[in-house]
């Protein structure tokens, strides 16, 4: 034993005890771990939120040096961008400009032409300022030139030169253009965008003030001309920055001014996140999010789907934050973007070791214990999971010393977050996976309590004529019982899937409403005026160093003590005139006699102008450098303290500035057209909002009309049963459309049928009564009846049926005793049957249509019909109650004549070498009963409980060779080409050779000829001479009997009591393999043309077989109890077992794609007719699936008297008939659309 | 019977067109080679807005300002050699006899797609001391993408040759002068170059087997339907 292996070993045995220890604590184990992800989440806490509007930081004035690069000691107060000098100082000179008195000789332009006009002067003298040898151009930010794409912008936007912005630049800072200029309000509107704009335009960049503050308006009421000068400069010079201050100050006084000048404000911007860099993240984002649903797509067979995807989901996220919580513990900062390396870290670390964990414990015996499960499942995948981990970990590794700095960064992350991941699996993921396996066990359990068929009716009884249409829907108890939703596991397509999923968790309107939620939050927060400056001006006010950052709204200043109130309060758009202070610093005339509506302009300055560019959009100065190809992101600017001006015109200085044309067009139509056009658009804009708005309400309502079903909010009240004829509609209230399926009746078997066969045209039936009839497939007329030689028509079925009852009830016990029990059982019970059956007849319930005497072994075809318990919990029931009466047993209402030998299990053990009840039977030369039957040709193969093999012609009715070598009664024939193999009671095995003595030559009644090429089988002509001889016998095929004996593809098949399933070829009967892998008797094979082989044993357990080499290509645990039926198509694999659920399996990876839940007794019935389409029976009716999705197409009544009668076995013809066999009447449905599919 | 017609229309029948339009192999050709091409656009753009936040690539200026950034010319050729390639891909493993086997699902599809916009993403994002280390790591990288999703042979020969003839085509192009890198480092490109149209092979590559996928299925069942 290698190191490896022993590795191997005790990894195995730790994930075991690790897998009980989760399935048995699992509320302490996800107490802990939500526990220690919040302990390792906690540090996150830390971390600043994730925004990207910019941070402010204020320090004084007066002190103020560069900061350095490093860091220093008391980084208490400053935040860690505070490093390094700053982009730019910004210096801002704050006009405000006023003509006052006002005259009412003045028109409206006056207000700003001529307060605009003194920009330029204040352009001259800030440009021409001197102190000490310093001018502007050498302090300031010298820029160099536009972006290329701003070329229109470059007759207003300096360059190559000082960073000077005011509203100068329109008029390229000349004072003649300005003068020639006719209208002012054009040239400053001509550059606005239209429509709604977020980020800084550029009559906010040029003015430095909000738009309508700055009174450039002809409806300006207050007419104060607002606007400002910024100076960008690279360098700071406090004594230069303070003599500009006094002189302007000097030059243009403003009084009642009480701004502060002694801090400066550091603005620091974050990352901004562009259009450009969003597409590629939300791309990886979607790639992302495919990823996870194509993953959690895989989760299956569990109870809840979505509930073990969140869990997956979870696992992996929560493991990201615990590694991001564990290296900001272990005081590794996170300098990458997190939002930009998340796809990438969950896609690493991935969500397969999930997957795998839940497929593994899936896949286990569904019949173990819950931890047991759990523990086996977490202990077969542990040492794939633990290699993977290990490859991963030595990948990152290598990617550590790839000593790039991000990508040992990310490395570090993928490390410690595959770790945790690994431990959340371990504890989290494989307990909650215990949990849910419970629930499911436990939903099972239940599922299985109440059992769905009461005793039915007695059937009316109401002559039926053959093809008579089915009757009018009347109300009856009883149609197919759809799943329950929780268990109707369907495939519907992927379309509608989404939308009823959609539909379900009203997935959109919860969307729409985070969605509106995140956004409101957004703008709240990065609202210039909205909450984040107050938050920052409550940070700020209670900093020592910056008392400050008082937001506008605030409107009161307590920080200013000897403000003037008023003057604090009438910068606000209140328009009411305020009394002039007495103080006013320049004259003005005198103001109007009579009290004046015409008020005259005043200028007063409050807290709010101290720093004017907050009332901007927080883009305006990473806009504003970014014409320049400068970059704000993680960087800071300062701004220093603004300098207030203050300008009172006069009115002639005013009119002297007129432009010739200000009074000549009608200025005020033009104001108002520009004012009314802003207004327009404004109500432009909403009113196609709203209409917008209406139309995707309408339009979402109609959507939701479409898409949702009516029965909306009343989902699974009516599920229950359904009135026969009310077309079955699915839970999402999806009925297929309606369409007739006439049923052909077969009528003329006076007892129940046992035995069917087909080859496509013609149809072979054998009642209980030995009576053999031949019906053409295609008519549905019978075509030969041939009598059981000298059987007595009468002959009863009673002691079949109480045999049939006697049997099940063996066949519910161990299998093991049960042949050893059985020969000691019947005779006396027999005896007992003649005389007390009399008396016992008479008001009894017609127990018939409730049993099943499905004895008959039916032929290789597509359909399979176990040799199981048909009945279900029906005829236990009834058996229940006989049992406390033995006597009971003979209540059927036939009325008895002649004591039949039983029908007998071909599964018995016995072998009826000459069985005493022989004695009975009536006449001698009736030899027994017919427990097989196989048609092929026109030859009817027919093995007899007597050993005899008779070979009959289906369409003359006569004997044509019979053989008697054996003597233990046929259960089980197969006939393919001209080999016929029995198997036997006695577990043997007998191939037998038809021989034909003339060749083949004329073609029998073969059906349409359109039709006749499609049974490979050759035909026999009358006049040959057919002669059966046994070729080879082996005698110990099994060593329990043969239960179930299928051929194809010159392959013979037998699966048996003793847990094996036998390969054997035909030619040559030789053993090819011997298959072990069921833990219980064998009791459904199938096989076809392309050699697929399928097992399903009494484990419950079905296997996949390469008929090729012999090995198990899958084994998967379906059923509780016996499989009792299996069948192939070529992508998947059907099966049904005694739980009366069909399961439908994907073939190539033994996935359960969905079941179905059947009637109770009606499991076993199924047939596939094209890939796509699933025959199944009920009580009296069979139904139409769709395969691929698992949508009921249809359902068909087979005839009135019918109802109760379950459908016992279906048979799939060549041409897509469907026999079925219930009661003592076949039924034929053709659908039409296979036999289209199929020409 | 006739009225049982109708049965037609709503189960087995109703795949009936669809299942006729997949396997009608032009049909199934044309819808793989739409999808893959789109594909291809669609990363096309994606990545070359990565490339161009960095500045990697210049177009001319006044082509900047069209759609995406990008020259016009650049998504329809992205495209069209995805939609080759991605049809190229399960040609050969049928030519071979080799059917790829390894992790065919859509899930793993995406991991590798992820993966491959994350070496993207790295080459334009992340600052490496040097251009060597830069290409090493990517082509460390490339390899990696190769060893977890694909595995085959085929795989790997068709990505080298693929690579090989991207990278020759695109000296050529900025040789001609239709675009240009600003810093080139190998001749006149970027010696990443390579690495990028390795994964980006692989990653299509896998997509188009994921896709004939299905018509293998669906040719299957027909065929045996038949």
């Amino acid at each position: 034993m290698t190191v490896r292996e022993r590795l191997r070993q005790n990894i195995s045995a730790a994930f075991y005890r690790h897998g009980l220890l989760c399935a048995s604590y699992p509320v302490p184990i996800i107490l802990f771990t939500s526990v220690s992800i919040l302990t390792c989440c906690y540090p996150l806490l830390k971390l600043p939120l994730p925004g990207t509007g910019p941070v402010e930081f204020t320090t004084g004035a007066k002190d103020y040096s560069v900061p350095s690069h490093e860091p220093q000691g008391d980084l208490g107060e400053r935040p860690d961008w505070y490093q390094g000098p700053p982009v730019a100082y910004i210096q801002q000179v704050l006009v405000k400009a006023a003509v006052s008195p006002w005259d009412s000789s003045l028109v409206p332009v006056d207000v700003f032409r001529s307060p605009l006009g003194r920009v330029f002067s204040l352009l001259e003298e800030i440009r021409n300022h001197v102190y000490t040898d310093r001018s502007l151009e050498t302090l300031c930010l010298q820029v160099t030139e536009l972006l290329p794409g701003l070329r229109r912008m470059q007759s207003i936007l300096p360059e190559h030169g000082c960073l000077l912005v005011s509203p100068g630049n329109y008029w390229q800072n000349r004072r003649d253009l300005f003068d020639s200029d006719p209208d002012i309000l054009k040239t400053v509107h001509q550059h606005e965008p239209k429509g709604i704009h977020t980020s800084a335009t550029l009559k906010d960049l040029l003015f430095g003030v909000p738009g309508k503050n700055t009174g450039v308006s002809l409806y300006s009421r207050k007419r104060v001309v607002t606007y400002t000068i910024t100076i960008a400069l690279s360098s700071y010079d406090a004594r230069f920055v303070a003599s500009l201050r006094a002189r302007l100050k000097q030059l243009h006084p403003s009084v009642n001014c009480t701004l502060r000048e002694d801090h400066m404000v550091h603005v620091h911007f974050k990352e901004e996140i562009g259009i450009a860099e969003l597409i590629p993240l939300v791309t990886t984002y979607i790639i992302l999010f495919a990823y996870i649903y194509f993953s959690t797509r895989k989760i299956d067979m569990v109870k809840s789907k979505w509930g073990l995807a969140l869990a997956a989901v979870v696992t992996v996220l929560s493991s990201l934050l615990m590694s991001v919580g564990l290296c900001t513990l272990f005081g590794l900062t996170p300098t990458l973007n997190g939002g930009s390396i998340f796809p990438y870290l969950v896609v690493v670390i991935g969500l397969e070791n999930v997957l795998v964990l839940t497929k593994s414990v899936v896949s286990t015996p569904v019949d173990l214990e819950v931890k047991l499960r759990i523990a086996q499942g977490l202990s077969s995948e542990s040492w794939s999971i633990m290699k993977n981990m290990a490859t991963e970990l030595v990948i990152i590794l290598i990617g550590y010393f790839t000593l790039v700095p991000a990508i040992q960064e990310f490395c570090l992350f993928a490390v410690v977050g595959l770790v945790s991941d690994f431990f959340l699996q371990m504890f989290f993921f494989t307990t909650v996976l215990s949990i849910d396996i419970r629930r499911m066990e436990l939903a099972d359990l239940n599922r299985r309590l109440p059992a769905e068929a009461g005793m039915p009716p007695p059937p009316k009884p109401g002559p039926l004529r053959p093809r008579e249409a089915p009757p009018p829907p009347r109300p009856s108890p009883h149609t197919i019982t759809l799943q329950a939703p929780a268990f109707r596991n369907l495939r519907l397509p992927k379309r509608l899937r989404v939308v009823y999923f959609l539909a379900r968790t009203r997935l959109a309107q919860r969307i729409i409403m985070v969605g509106t939620v995140i956004w409101i939050g957004i703008l709240v927060y990065t609202d210039p005026a909205g909450l984040r400056t107050y938050l920052a001006a409550q940070v700020s006010e209670q900093s020592p160093l910056g008392e400050a950052g008082l937001p506008p709204h605030l409107g009161v200043a307590p920080v200013f003590p000897g403000g003037d109130p008023t003057s604090t309060l009438s910068v606000l758009p209140a328009p009411e005139p305020t009394p002039l202070p007495e103080n006013q610093s320049q004259g003005h005339g005198a103001s109007r006699p009579g009290g004046a509506p015409l008020t005259s302009p005043q200028i007063s300055w409050g807290s709010e102008d101290e720093e004017v560019w907050r009332r901007l959009s927080f883009r305006y100065w990473p806009s504003l450098f970014s014409y320049y190809n400068i970059t704000l992101a993680k960087r800071y600017i300062s701004i220093l303290p603004v300098i207030p001006v203050t300008l009172h015109l006069n009115p002639q200085e005013a009119i002297e500035m007129r432009h010739p044309q200000d009074t000549q067009h009608a200025p005020r139509s033009s104001a108002k057209t520009t004012d009314l056009q802003t207004d327009l658009t404004l109500y432009k804009v909403a009113a196609l909002g709203l209409f917008a708005g209406v139309v995707l309400v309408l339009l979402l309502f109609c959507l939701y009309r479409v898409l949702c079903p009516r029965n909306y909010g009343q989902n699974g009240v009516q599920h229950g049963r359904r009135r026969r004829g009310d077309l079955p509609c699915d839970e999402y209230g999806y009925s297929p459309p309606v369409s007739e399926i006439s049923p052909l009746l077969l009528r003329g078997h006076s007892m129940d049928i046992e035995c069917l066969a087909s080859d496509g045209m013609l149809l072979a039936s054998c009642c209980l009564a030995g009576q053999i009839r031949v019906w053409d497939a295609q008519t549905g007329d019978c075509l030969t009846v041939i009598p059981n030689n000298g059987y007595i028509r009468t002959h009863t079925c009673t002691l079949k049926c109480c045999c049939a009852i006697t049997v099940h009830l063996l066949n519910l016990t161990d299998w093991g005793k049960e042949h050893t029990v059985w020969p000691y059982n019947e005779p006396p019970l027999r005896r007992r049957v003649t005389p007390s059956r009399p008396t016992l007849f008479g008001d009894q319930p017609d127990l018939t249509p409730l049993i099943d005497t499905n004895f008959g072994e039916l032929p290789p075809s597509h359909t399979t019909v176990g040799f199981g318990f048909d009945f279900g919990g029906l005829v236990e029931k009834a058996y229940k109650e006989h049992e406390a009466s033995p006597t009971m047993h003979f209540t059927a209402p036939t009325p008895p004549v002649t004591p039949a030998p039983p029908q007998r299990r071909r599964s018995l053990g016995d072998p009826p070498v000459a069985p005493p009840e022989r004695i009975n039977v009536s006449p001698g030369e009736w030899d027994s009963s017919v427990w097989s039957l196989e048609l092929r040709g026109n030859l009817i193969a027919a093995g007899r409980s007597s050993g005899k093999l008779e070979l009959w012609d289906a369409v003359e009715g006569t004997l044509r060779c019979c053989n008697e070598d054996g003597s233990s009664g046929i259960t089980a024939l197969a006939f393919l080409n001209n080999r016929i193999v029995a198997a036997r009671l006695n577990g043997s095995l007998d191939f037998f050779t038809v021989d034909i003595n003339k060749p083949l030559g004329l073609l029998q009644y073969r059906g349409p000829p359109g039709r006749a090429s499609l049974p490979s089988s050759p035909c026999y002509s009358s006049e040959d001479v057919i002669s059966c001889q046994l070729t080879r016998s082996v005698q110990c095929a099994h060593q329990k009997p043969i239960t179930v004996l299928r051929a194809a593809a010159g392959r013979v098949v037998t699966g048996s009591q003793d847990h094996t399933v036998r390969v054997y070829r035909l030619e040559d009967s030789c053993c090819l393999f011997t298959l072990q892998g069921h833990s219980g008797g064998i009791t459904a094979i199938y096989i076809d043309q392309t050699m697929v082989l399928a097992s399903g044993g009494q484990d419950g357990a079905i296997c996949l077989w390469d008929v090729l080499t012999g090995s198990r290509v899958s084994h998967v645990y379906g059923h509780r109890g016996d499989v009792t039926s299996l069948v192939c198509t070529n992508s998947c694999v059907i099966s049904s077992g005694l739980d009366d659920l069909i399961c439908i399996w994907d073939r190539s990876t033994g996935i359960k794609l969905y079941s179905i839940q059947q009637e109770v007794g009606c499991g076993s019935s199924l047939g596939v007719i094209s890939d796509s389409l699933l025959v199944t029976g009920g009580h009296g009716c069979v139904s139409f699936w769709d395969l691929n999705y698992g949508d009921l197409l249809q359902t068909v009544y087979l005839g009135q008297n019918s109802e109760g009668q379950h459908v016992r076995q279906l048979l799939v013809l060549d041409n897509a008939a469907i026999v079925c066999d219930f009661g003592s009447e076949l039924s034929l449905v053709y659908v039409p659309s296979v036999l289209e599919k199929l020409d | 019977m006739a009225e049982a017609t109708r049965l037609s229309s709503n189960g087995t029948a109703q795949r009936g067109p669809y299942i006729s339009v997949i396997t009608n192999r032009t049909t199934n050709l044309l819808i793989r080679g739409t999808m893959l091409f789109g594909v291809g656009v669609f990363l096309a753009l994606v990545l070359n807005l990565l490339q161009v936040q960095r500045n990697v690539t210049l177009f001319p200026p006044d082509v900047i300002s069209s759609i995406f950034s990008s020259a016009w010319w650049v998504p329809p050729c992205c495209g069209t050699a995805s939609a080759l390639i991605g049809l190229l891909y399960p040609c050969i493993d049928r030519r071979l006899g080799e059917p790829h086997k390894l992790k065919r699902e859509w899930s793993s599809v995406m991991r590798c797609v992820a993966v491959f916009v994350g070496i993207n993403h790295a080459s334009a994002k992340v600052d490496f001391a040097n251009n060597v280390q830069l290409s090493l790591t990517l082509a460390a990288l490339s390899v990696g993408l190769w060893w977890t999703f694909d595995r085959s042979r085929s795989g790997f020969g068709l990505g080298v040759a693929i690579a090989l003839l991207a990278t020759l085509a695109t000296q050529l192009l900025v040789y001609n002068g239709v675009f240009q890198y600003t810093s080139p480092d190998f001749l006149y490109i970027r010696s990443w170059l390579p690495c990028i149209f390795f994964a980006g092979v692989i990653t299509m590559g896998n997509i188009g087997r994921q896709l004939a996928l299905y018509e293998c299925k669906v040719v299957q069942e027909k065929i045996h339907q038949d």
